[in-house]
């Protein structure tokens, strides 16, 4: 065990002292972050203000299409006689033409866009939702009801929540789904990551011949798993410290931010009625998703990922490490073998995709007890809740393949890391499996 | 010291080592000769522990040997030499000297004392990767050494070495002997066999063809030659001659009495003896005779 311990602390040392660890670790979070700001900021900026011309020729639009709208101007006008549409727009400067024709028999005959280059999606809708929410009116005008009862009919919609039957607590279905997405998802970069960091390690020891030496001094098995716990460490630490830049983030973010720093020294937030008061006036919407984050078990949830997150990845180290002891120095040839162990990860994500949509479906509840697919499908469900059977359940089947997998990968790595020249066959793989 | 019995491994389709046996004394520098593929590496991987025979037994220091018991007595030096490109130099040794059972300070004293030793303190710092291929050949002997193996396996341990290396690296195996180290040596270099080696065996095809001590080995193959060098012709002995160039002559007899015939003949004759000796076969010329003839037997036999 003195040993294993040995191979952990150097398999450990030597990646977490390595310039690149640093760098991941505290670049790739900016990274990701800077990405997904230039993309909302290109987003943001594509979504220029455009301008429309209404030309209504019923005369009944006139001065009704909302005005206020965040992305769309809108005047009315009428070409000049003998003026193409196009130097219309251009003498206006702008770039969307409506042209309403005259109603036919009291009702409304066709209405068509103008655009250079095509009408964008959002642009249609969103001229023939305003034609419609002011014919809707016109309609309701005729039929003789008040523009009092006309407005209260507009605003009305109803108020769904949704509540959990377990602890009767409001819940919200969309940070659930983003929590089960978000967490299955990382699962799923985590196993690839670490997988194949073993995968290269195992190749690594391999072509290098040092495994030789390694195992003439220590088990095969010890040399595997010493690798195996030591890139899991690395992990683990790589997580440790993401989730206190986190933190540290959000706390820097309090005492620079004066408004959060107000709020958070406020009467309203120091007196716990007036808190409850404040909450009750928060915005309806708001309120269920603060509420689903508060009132999840986050402790459980910790716990629940910390456990899927060692059997998955060790589930999956153990493959990744017997298909490099296979590899002898052609990538191309990892690559085919790689091929065999990433398809169940692909298989959980596709699960996963469908786990959000209705997470007690029979598939998604096979995928959270298979072994190797419950770490990223059993990850999706947990916000929504998981009968206590099948979490026990799905960790016992974890546990068993892991032990299994541990046993099968072992047995090829142990002749494959001293394998050179031709690659194996899958049956004489299987034999190795077999006989040893 | 060592004693194996009977060693069978099968790979696949092919019997890498079939029925070898042989046993080495305490202190001895045993040669491991054969050619590419005789199944050299599958034997030593059996004697280190790495594989398992599929039959047959190893005896070491008198008891079976197993892996987690013995692998500190043993010191492995592959004929594929392995390192970490990326760990620094110092890191590697004290890594590799630790998993050989040394604790943190007794590996740093041994390490230091071998780069002392060998004129390598100033690499301390350095990766591997920086080493040129003999630096790093005698990098390996080191970590292969520095535990004070009883038994010390060396898988062509010269391949690379310029001579002057392999002067030191040679002088330090002797002195390991010395000191009471076992020592199997595994080439198929004859000439450095010759020098190093006191008991051989040969093996081809993963049978064992021959195996003894370099001197009777020697004795045995000998075609009882010998080379007479004189200053005039060599008269009436025709019968004996097997070849002649100038006044240098290859005789061949039976035995010694035609021997002290033929040299009694030339004092009588007042011939000056410029040299006389027996030709012993070198090692090489066995090996090639050996080899070539069990494959010829082999062919024979299918």
């Amino acid at each position: 065990m003195n040993k294993t311990w040995l191979i952990i602390k150097r398999e450990y040392w030597t990646r977490v002292k390595k310039k690149t660890f640093l760098i991941t670790t505290l670049f790739l979070p900016i990274l990701v972050a800077g990405l997904i700001a230039l993309v909302s900021y290109l987003a943001a900026k594509s979504e220029q203000k455009q301008f429309i011309i209404i030309q209504d020729e019923s005369g009944f639009f006139i001065n009704k299409v909302d005005s206020t709208d965040e992305f769309y101007t809108t005047i009315y006008s009428q070409p000049n006689i003998n003026e193409s549409k196009k130097d219309f727009l251009e003498r206006n400067n702008a770039d969307i033409l409506v042209r309403i024709f005259p109603f036919k028999n009291n009702q409304p005959d066709s209405v068509i866009i103008y655009k250079e280059g095509g009408v964008s999606l959002s642009a249609k809708s969103f001229i023939s939702n305003e034609l419609d929410k002011i014919y809707q009116v016109k309609q309701m005008q005729d039929a003789g009801i008040n523009m009092i009862q006309i407005d209260s009919i507009n605003n009305s919609t109803m108020g769904i929540k949704s509540y959990d039957l377990e602890n009767n607590k409001e819940t919200s279905s969309e940070i659930a789904m983003a929590m089960g997405y978000g967490m299955g998802f990382l699962m799923y970069i985590i196993i690839f990551i670490y997988g194949a960091g073993v995968m290269r390690g195992v190749m690594e020891e391999k072509t290098n011949r040092i495994a030789e030496v390694i195992i003439s001094s220590v088990k095969p098995f010890q040399l595997m798993m010493g690798k195996i716990l030591g890139i899991g460490l690395v992990g683990l630490t790589q997580f440790i410290i993401w989730l206190s830049l986190m933190g540290f983030m959000f706390l820097i973010s309090l005492i620079v931010s004066p408004e959060m720093n107000a709020a958070m020294h406020s009467p309203v937030l120091q007196n716990p009625e007036m808190q409850e008061e404040a909450l009750k006036q928060m915005n309806g919407e708001f309120n269920p998703m603060i509420q689903t984050l508060l009132h999840q078990n986050w402790g459980f949830i910790i716990g629940a990922f910390l456990f899927y997150f060692l059997g998955g990845y060790f589930i999956y180290a153990a493959m990744f490490a017997a298909v490099g002891s296979l590899v002898n120095e052609d990538p191309q040839e990892a690559q085919q073998l790689t091929l065999p162990v990433s398809l169940p990860i692909i298989f959980g994500i596709i699960i996963l995709q469908a786990t959000i949509k209705d997470p007690n479906s029979p598939l998604a509840v096979f995928g959270s007890l298979f072994p190797l697919t419950s770490p990223i499908v059993m990850l999706g469900r947990i916000p929504y809740g998981v009968p206590t059977w099948q979490i026990i359940s799905s960790m016992l089947l974890l546990m068993g393949g892991f032990v299994l997998m541990t046993w099968i990968s072992a047995k090829i790595y142990r002749t494959g890391i001293l394998m050179y020249g031709k690659k194996p066959t899958f049956k004489e793989i299987i034999k190795w499996v077999k006989n040893s | 010291m060592l004693q194996l019995n009977h060693l069978v491994k099968t790979y696949a389709t092919q019997k890498a080592v079939d029925d070898i046996s042989f046993s080495v004394k305490k202190g001895c520098i045993f040669g491991l000769l054969g050619p590419n593929g005789a199944g050299k590496s599958s034997l030593l991987r059996m004697v280190t522990g790495i594989t398992m025979p599929d039959s047959g037994d190893i005896i070491f220091n008198n008891e079976p040997f197993v892996l987690s018991k013995h692998s500190e007595l043993i010191g492995y030096m592959p004929e594929e030499r392995g390192l970490y490109k990326k760990m620094k130099i110092n890191e590697q040794a004290m890594y590799l000297a630790q998993l050989k059972g040394l604790s943190k300070s007794e590996a740093h004293a041994k390490i230091n004392y071998w780069f002392k030793r060998l004129n390598m303190q100033n690499w301390e710092n350095k990766k591997v990767e920086d080493l040129s291929k003999g630096m790093s050949q005698k990098l390996q002997f080191v970590l292969t050494v520095v535990h004070d193996p009883k038994l010390l396996i060396l898988d062509e341990p010269f391949s690379g070495l310029d001579p002057l290396n392999s002067e030191i690296i040679k002088n330090e195996i002797f002195e390991l002997a010395k000191n009471g180290s076992t020592i199997i040596f595994s080439t198929h270099r004859m000439e450095q066999v010759e020098e190093i080696c006191e008991e051989i065996i040969l093996i081809n095809k993963g049978k064992s063809i021959l195996q003894g001590d370099v001197k009777s080995i020697k004795e045995q193959f000998k075609l009882n030659h010998y080379k007479l060098e004189i200053n005039n012709d060599l008269i009436g002995y025709d019968q004996h001659i097997v070849s002649k160039n100038g006044n240098e002559y290859i005789l061949h007899f039976n035995n010694q009495h035609e021997v002290n015939a033929v040299l009694n003949y030339c004092i009588q004759q007042e011939i000056k003896i410029t040299s006389f000796q027996e030709i012993l076969p070198s090692l090489n010329e066995i090996f090639i005779s050996q080899v070539e003839g069990s494959a010829a037997r082999q062919f024979s036999n299918n």
